[in-house]
């Protein structure tokens, strides 16, 4: 699964993950209304019950969840930049410091091959290699790396995490992963208003009236079925958006940098950093380079943290990128993976 | 009564659509103007930096007068190049003195200790690399132009509107038989070039 057989350039990886995130939120959108339209039709409370002239009902319920949802992003939608860089201590970079300076230069150097607008820059005093970007859309984004990363990394590495970094501002994956999170938190509330009325007892079927229809039985347990599993199911599903835009931003840092090789060899860096990066709270870790909860997140190759992780296997992303500079791993990615797991050296 | 008013809905269908696709073309066109001056910018950053360098390392570099000469020299030429061409060339010779002069550097121990030296080399090794984005930026919007013009179905309009293709910035060829060289780090620089994307 993890072996790269082919190189293929750039531009097909982003094609494909921008498909990937398209296609997951449909299916975000599909498993909502799913749920949403089940209450309007098992509580009555559709506009077609009140025969307002609608040739289908009014998805009373999927407007209450996805608005309740949104209203819970907002506050980090509008100001979790000053809350992420607030809560980790960030102080903005000093082009005073030699170290600091060449991290303004690297910055510059890739919003010039990425024609952003400037940004503001900081540093997290975190000896762990890491770094994230926030803000709503390019006029408000902040980036910000450890220090950690700026004494593992050289020039050519730094320049392929910065390209990272201003590739998920470039393509407004914060905006993206704010509509999940609003998406979520809807599903959220929607199953736990299923179980509460199921608290209630017997309502369901008395007041619904349409259990009698042929089949509707089967739909009703389909349905709690899917409430029950829904809130697990949105968040495998959040996840999984958050790694295909991780996919998305390393490729695209390779267009940027045009050498995919210099983000491999600092992902290698920071995987080999096995502490977790304590300045950096869960909240923000789909805006980093690497999960900030350290190795067992980053590194495992297993089904298991394969669906868990809000970033891909590093091993996986490393063998991506070197497909891309037109390197060809022939061993399976996994054997490294065991090895790194074990302990042991990686290549 | 319905016929004519379909006809009527689908004709400002296509005009609205024919509004979108020049106005799409317009504000690529202005990216690829953008994106031209801002390859300037970096230039005209390049040609202020290198006296001051020149400057801070002549003392400790008695031996090498005729590299710093050189680098004045290709520097002042590039200033004055007028035209595209011949200002791609100077440009290009000022690149390689410059590669040159850093490699020769680096030789040198005192160069090490000073802080001032250092700094300004960081200074120009940046700008060196903005201008290679900048010119990648340029070559991928005019990449971005150019097939918006030439796929269906804006291939229909596009040459009766008055867009033409943008030109690529192409290297010149003294630039591509000189290797890179960095001296940041001291590794070797990855000859990352995805075979899609060789168009700078």
């Amino acid at each position: 699964m993890s072996t790269v057989d082919r190189t293929h350039s750039f531009y097909e990886e982003q094609a494909a993950n921008r498909r990937k995130t398209a296609f997951l939120i449909g299916a975000f959108l599909v498993l909502f209304a799913a749920l949403g339209y089940g209450f309007d039709w098992f509580f009555g409370l559709s506009m077609r019950a009140h025969g307002g002239g609608l040739g289908f009902p009014l998805p009373v319920f999927c407007l209450i969840g996805f608005g309740l949802g949104a209203l819970s992003t907002l506050s980090s939608y509008f100001n979790g930049d000053r809350q992420v860089l607030n809560a980790t201590g960030a102080k903005p970079a000093d082009p005073n410091a030699p170290e600091q300076k060449q991290l303004l230069n690297v910055v510059d150097e890739m919003r010039v091959a990425s024609g952003l607008p400037p940004l503001p820059v900081y540093v997290v005093p975190d000896p762990d290699p890491n770094a994230f970007a926030v803000g709503r859309d390019p006029q408000h984004a902040s980036i910000a790396v450890t220090q950690g990363l700026l004494d593992t990394l050289n020039r050519e590495e730094l320049q392929g995490v910065i390209g990272h970094e201003l590739s998920h501002v470039r393509n407004l994956d914060i905006r993206t992963m704010t509509l999940v999170a609003a998406l979520y938190g809807g599903i959220v509330l929607l199953s736990d208003m299923g179980a509460r009325s199921m608290r209630w007892g017997g309502r369901l079927g008395g007041r619904g009236g349409r259990g009698g229809r042929g089949g509707g039985i089967l739909f009703l347990v389909l349905w709690l079925f899917l409430l029950f599993l829904a809130p697990i199911l949105g968040q495998l599903m959040a996840l999984a958006v958050s790694r295909s835009r991780e996919y998305d931003a390393d490729a695209s840092s390779a267009e940027m940098t045009r050498d995919p090789l210099g983000l491999a060899s600092a992902l290698r860096k920071i995987d080999a950093a096995t502490e977790p990066t304590r300045s950096i709270g869960r909240g923000a870790a789909h805006l980093c380079i690497a999960d900030p909860r350290g190795r067992e997140l980053n590194g495992g190759e297993s089904g298991w943290a394969n669906l868990w992780g809000t970033h891909p296997p590093i091993q996986k992303r490393i063998a991506l990128l070197e497909s891309m500079a037109g390197v060809v791993s022939s061993e399976p990615a996994e054997s490294t993976v065991r090895a790194a797991m074990a302990g042991g050296p990686i290549g | 009564m319905f016929f004519p008013l379909l006809v009527l809905g689908l004709i400002a269908v296509v005009i609205l659509w024919v509004i979108g696709l020049y106005n799409g073309l317009v504000a690529l066109r202005n990216q690829v103007a953008n994106a031209w001056k801002q390859i300037d910018v970096q230039l005209k950053r390049r040609h202020d930096l290198i006296p001051n360098l020149v400057n801070t390392v002549k003392g400790m570099m008695k031996f090498e007068q005729d590299t710093l000469e050189r680098v004045m020299q290709a520097r002042a030429k590039a200033v004055s190049a007028v035209g595209v061409q011949a200002k791609g060339q100077a440009e290009g010779e000022l690149t390689q003195t410059l590669g040159r002069l850093f490699a020769v550097m680096e030789a040198y121990p005192d160069f090490k200790s000073n802080q001032n030296a250092i700094q300004l080399q960081e200074e120009l090794t940046s700008t060196e690399n903005k201008i290679s984005f900048a010119r990648q930026f340029y070559n991928d919007l005019v990449m971005r132009f150019n097939t918006q013009q030439q796929t269906f179905p804006t291939n229909l309009f596009a040459a009766s509107m008055g867009f033409k293709a943008a030109e690529f910035l192409e290297i010149a060829d003294a630039d591509r038989a000189v290797p890179v060289v960095d001296l940041s780090t001291g590794a070797p620089v990855a000859p990352a070039q995805p075979p899609a994307a060789a168009a700078s």
